[in-house]
Parts: structure tokens; sequence; C-alpha cells
């Protein structure tokens, strides 16, 4: 991991390249984390790659509910020579959750970016084939956000059949 | 969001919902005429409920895609509504044949999240379990894989041998599968009396018994006319698609997270990561079978030199207080009910906490919002990013070879569709 100091060394020069780019910095349990634009994930995640952050292992959504904004996209890249890890975070409102799609660069993404789209309803713009990956193709809602309530779904006996709207078709 | 009707069903008819599934951009210029078959969900050789869309021009593959999701259960948002100590039980269950590394990636993130201690004892037992909860998966992965390719027999003396693992998985905690060993701060009990002979006998007996397996199959012509120079991939496209674990190893990267980022302990043992040299299936099989003769050194070390001493933290706010003071104690009878009622209370913060499982890179990713329950739980499971490199594997290749690559591929799909 870089350390408090490397982060903000990182930090700088992202800042150098584009100047409203890199919103915060975490560094939190010896992990650190930059927080960024949505609009300037590729460009942060080409120029880390750049320093050789060449492998990303992860992409995931999070849902800050009650905080605004709301939506969160976190990348985990990974240096494989230095053995080094550094998170790149980005945050987008409910109301217009769009984030460029790395797909094209990063081709793990793509499976990953399909489960944050079918999880949380960020739309990655860009992405070859965004539908949803684990849910039902016609569902709808996206379940991980966190007003979506446990137990929504009825689950169908013979009992509630009648109470079920629709169930049959 | 909110005003979201979940009863309604929009009764969009089968056929539309399939049209998504656009095929127009492999039409193949000599041929007009290409097939599509639909491989799965219920089909023995995908290794679970698994759907494959392929397009075929006669017997070769030239598109696939997987459709993924039939198994998914919502676990990651049911462990949103459970105190962090009642998540381990939901969380073994994603993938069901890495059971100790799904709870190990869930622990050590809430371990980093509290700035908690396990104590050495504890982490050599983890590392033992861990490391017979890798044998056991690839013990599965090789039968099953095996009797994909026709040897039956193998299915049968890998199936045994794995039962000697369960029976230690009981001996230690009761249960063969989903056994809620592993726990923030250390591990449930302390291993019985009895269980250092069984586990000396079955070290010993296992290296002869891989042996006996490279017997049986790595001189076999129809098992090697099926793995060599099939499905080979580089190192670069597999990077790319985030491939980690044995299929990445296969090419000769030894990324391993035991050795580069170390973690229980895992730096206090001596083991070899193996590698293969070009990427097909036969150094994915290769690769797979001399992680076990590792795995047999790291639980002899680990079994040899295991410390004494507690095997779950001493901090009462977060491991729960030994029965007999219950008797005696007013304060463990108050750390008692707080912990099974409420549970304990995790810091704000965010962490990501990778650790290597059978098929790779397995993390977790955990948001706590200082509350008893977190508020967000991740898991990076390696199948489903591993999963995205079938496509470039069986591309072009005769749909006999899919079969043997989905074997290599080893997926499972608890772990995939969690």
């Amino acid at each position: 991991m870089p350390d408090a100091t490397g982060l903000e060394l990182i930090a700088q020069e992202l800042r150098d390249r584009d100047e409203d780019g890199v919103l915060d910095t975490v560094f939190f349990r010896e992990r650190a984390a930059v927080l960024v634009s949505p609009a300037s994930v590729p460009a942060t995640l080409e120029a880390l790659r750049a320093k050789g952050y060449g492998f990303l292992a992860s992409v995931h959504g999070v849902d800050y509910f009650p905080e605004e904004p709301r939506l969160g996209v976190h990348y985990e890249l990974i240096d494989m020579t230095k053995v080094d890890r550094i998170a790149v975070r980005t945050r987008v409102p409910v109301n217009e959750p769009t984030v460029p799609s790395v797909t094209a660069e990063w081709p793990t993404a793509n499976h990953q970016e399909r489960e944050v789209f079918d999880m949380f309803g960020v739309i990655f713009e860009g992405h070859p084939d965004l539908r949803r990956i684990l849910m039902p193709e016609d569902y709808e809602g996206h379940p991980q956000r966190r007003d979506f309530p446990i137990g929504g779904e009825p689950i169908l006996f013979t009992h509630n059949e009648g109470d079920v709207p629709g169930w049959w078709e | 969001m909110t005003d979201v009707d979940t009863t309604r069903s929009p009764r969009i008819p089968y056929r539309e919902m399939e049209e998504s599934h656009e095929l127009s951009h492999v039409a193949h210029p000599e041929h007009d005429e290409l097939l599509t078959l639909n491989i799965g969900p219920h089909h023995p050789a995908t290794h679970g409920v698994l759907r494959l869309l392929s397009t075929l021009e006669g017997e070769v593959i030239r598109d696939i895609k997987p459709i993924i999701g039939y198994l998914h259960t919502g676990i990651e948002k049911t462990a949103e509504d459970k105190s962090y100590w009642k998540v381990i039980p939901v969380i073994e269950r994603m993938d069901y044949l890495a059971y100790y590394f799904n709870a190990m990636a869930f622990c050590g993130a809430v371990e980093t999240l509290l700035d908690l201690e396990v104590p050495p004892r504890a982490q050599y037992l983890r590392v033992i379990h861990l490391e017979l909860n890798r044998i056991m998966s690839h013990m599965v992965w090789l039968g099953t894989s095996a009797l994909d390719l026709g040897a039956m027999s193998m299915f049968w003396y890998c199936f045994r041998d794995r039962e000697q693992i369960l029976d230690l998985f009981e001996m230690s905690s009761g249960q063969r599968m989903h056994t809620r060993y592993f726990q923030v701060g250390g591990v449930f009990e302390d291993i019985p009396s009895g269980f250092m002979a069984k586990l000396k006998e079955f070290t010993d007996v296992m290296p002869t018994r891989v042996d006996q397996f490279s017997d049986l199959l790595n001189k076999n012509e129809i098992f090697l006319q099926r793995l060599r120079n099939v499905a080979t991939v580089d190192e670069e496209t597999l990077l790319g698609l985030g491939v980690t674990g044995p299929l990445l190893r296969a090419t000769g990267n030894p990324w391993d997270l035991r050795k580069a980022a170390p973690y229980s302990s895992y730096d206090h043992f001596e083991f070899k990561i193996p590698v293969g040299t070009v990427g097909d299936n036969y150094d994915r099989y290769r690769c797979r079978l001399a992680e076990i003769v590792e795995s047999v050194r790291i639980i002899e070390q680990a079994a040899e030199g295991l410390p004494e001493g507690a095997y779950i933290t001493e901090n009462r706010k977060y491991a729960l207080p030994p029965r007999h003071e219950l008797a005696t104690s007013m304060e463990a009878l108050i750390h008692h009910f707080k912990l099974v009622t409420e549970g304990f209370r995790v810091p704000p913060g965010e962490v990501y906490y990778p650790i290597e499982s059978p098929r790779g890179e397995l993390a977790c990713f955990i948001r706590a919002d200082g509350s008893s329950k977190p508020a967000r739980v991740h898991m990076r499971d390696p199948s489903f990013v591993n999963l995205q490199a079938l496509k470039p594997m069986v591309q072009d290749l005769y749909i006999a070879d899919l079969i043997a690559t989905l074997a290599m591929l080893d997926p499972v799909l608890g772990g995939i569709d969690r």
C-alpha cells in the first residue's frame, strides 16, 4: 500500500493532470483511496495504469444512503510488480447516476459494471452490453439500494396465490 | 426508486426478452448458416446452474455468452440485515466449495475495520483449515473434471479423499460443510484431542494419493489429447480480464496473495507456487495438482509449529466469554448478553480485504456505518470474474473442447451468482 504521504503524492500528480478531478483522499487502516469525480474515472485509471497499477481487481457499487451523492462505484487496482494496491472511488446522485464505462480499456469491468448496474442502477455510458446480469431481465428496481426493502418480493404459496397479482402470466 | 411497485410484472413475452442476446456480429462471411445452441442451465457438464448460449458453425464455437443469475440468492442483501457475527453463516454459502475462504475474507475485513489482533494459535488453525479446504475444493474439481473427460474412477478416488477432509472438519467444528468455524477475532473452538493424529494421517497419505492421480492421468492418452494445447490464452489477455488464481498461474505468472501479501501468518511457512508454461488446459490441471502438494506442506508446517495460547481474541467486546465464566462473572454475563442480542458495533469505514481462494483473488468489501450491521457487504468472487475468460478460451474450438475447458476453468456457480 502507498502510505499516507505516498497517497498524497499520487493525488497531487493526478491534480496536476486534471485540476477538478480529485475530490478527496482517504487513508484508512493502511488502505489508500482517491475519490474522483465521475467524469474523470477513465483518465484517473489510465494515469494510475501508467504508474504501474495495471490490474483492475474489482469494480463494485455502494449505496451511501442517506448521504448525498448516494451511489458509489469503487475500482480496486493492483500494481503486481511492486505489490501495491490503491482504490479509486466515485460518487453519483440517484437522479443522474451516470459514470463513463471503462470496459473498453479494462475488459474485466464488463461483468462487474453490469452487476453494479443491476444492483444499484448506475448507468455506465459506453458499456457495450449493459443488461441485468444476476437478476431476471424483467425485474424492476435495483435490489442492493438501501431503500429497497428486504422481503419485498412476495413468495408464492397456494394460500396467497389469489393475492399476488399477475403471477400466472 | 421508492415508488417502484415490486409486485407488478412488466409482462414482457419470453421471446422478446431473448432478443437482447444479439448475435448478428458473429455472422461468418463464408457460411450463411450458424446454429444457436443453448447449453444448460441444467446440464451436468456445466458444473452448476450455468447457461451457455453458444453460436456454432458446424461443430466449431464462434461465439459464446454465459448467462448467469440462476443461483442468485441475494446473500449480499441479506448480510446487510444481520449483525456482523450472524453474517458468517450466510456468507459461507456463496462459494460452496470454499466456505472457509468466504468466512476468512469476511472475518479478515471485519477485523481490519475493528483493528483487532488475532492470536497466533487462531491464525495457524485458520491456515490449517484454509489449506484443507483448498485441497478439498481441488479434489471436487479434479473428480468432476476427470468425469467430464471420461475418467470415471477418478471421481470415486477424489471423493474418497475429500471425505477424509470433511471428517476433519466435522471433528473441529461439528459440521462437514458450511462450518461457521471462523469467528471475528479467531476461531470458534480449539481443535479436539485426536485431531492432530488424524490430520497427520491425512497429510501422510495425501502426497502419495496425488502421485497416484498423476500416474493415472498424466500418461493417459485421451486425457492428454483433450487438454494439451487446448484453450491456450496468453497472460496479457487474462490479466486484462482480471483473471487470478491457478488460471493465471498456468501462464507462468506467479501471482499468489499468500506470497504477495501474506495474511494470517502465511509468511511463516515455506512453500512454492506452481506455475505453468503456455497456459493451456494441461497447465491448468498440473498447476492445481501441484498446489495440493504445496498445501499439504503448509498444513504439516502449521501443525508442527502450532503455538499454544488463546484460539480467539481475549477482547470480550468482540468474542463470547467462555461458558464457565457466565456462572461466576456478572461482567461476562453482560458481555454475553450484548453480543448475542445486538452484536458488536464496528466503527465507520470501508475495507477491501483480499485473500487467495482456490480459484483466485477472493475479496470482501465491507462498508461499516458505526452500527452493529454492515451497510454493504460485497464479495469479489474469482469465479464471477474468471468466467469472462471463457469466451477467449473456447472461441474457434470444437464444442467437445468447451466441456474440457469449462471443467479446467473450475467455476463455482454459488460464488458467481451469490
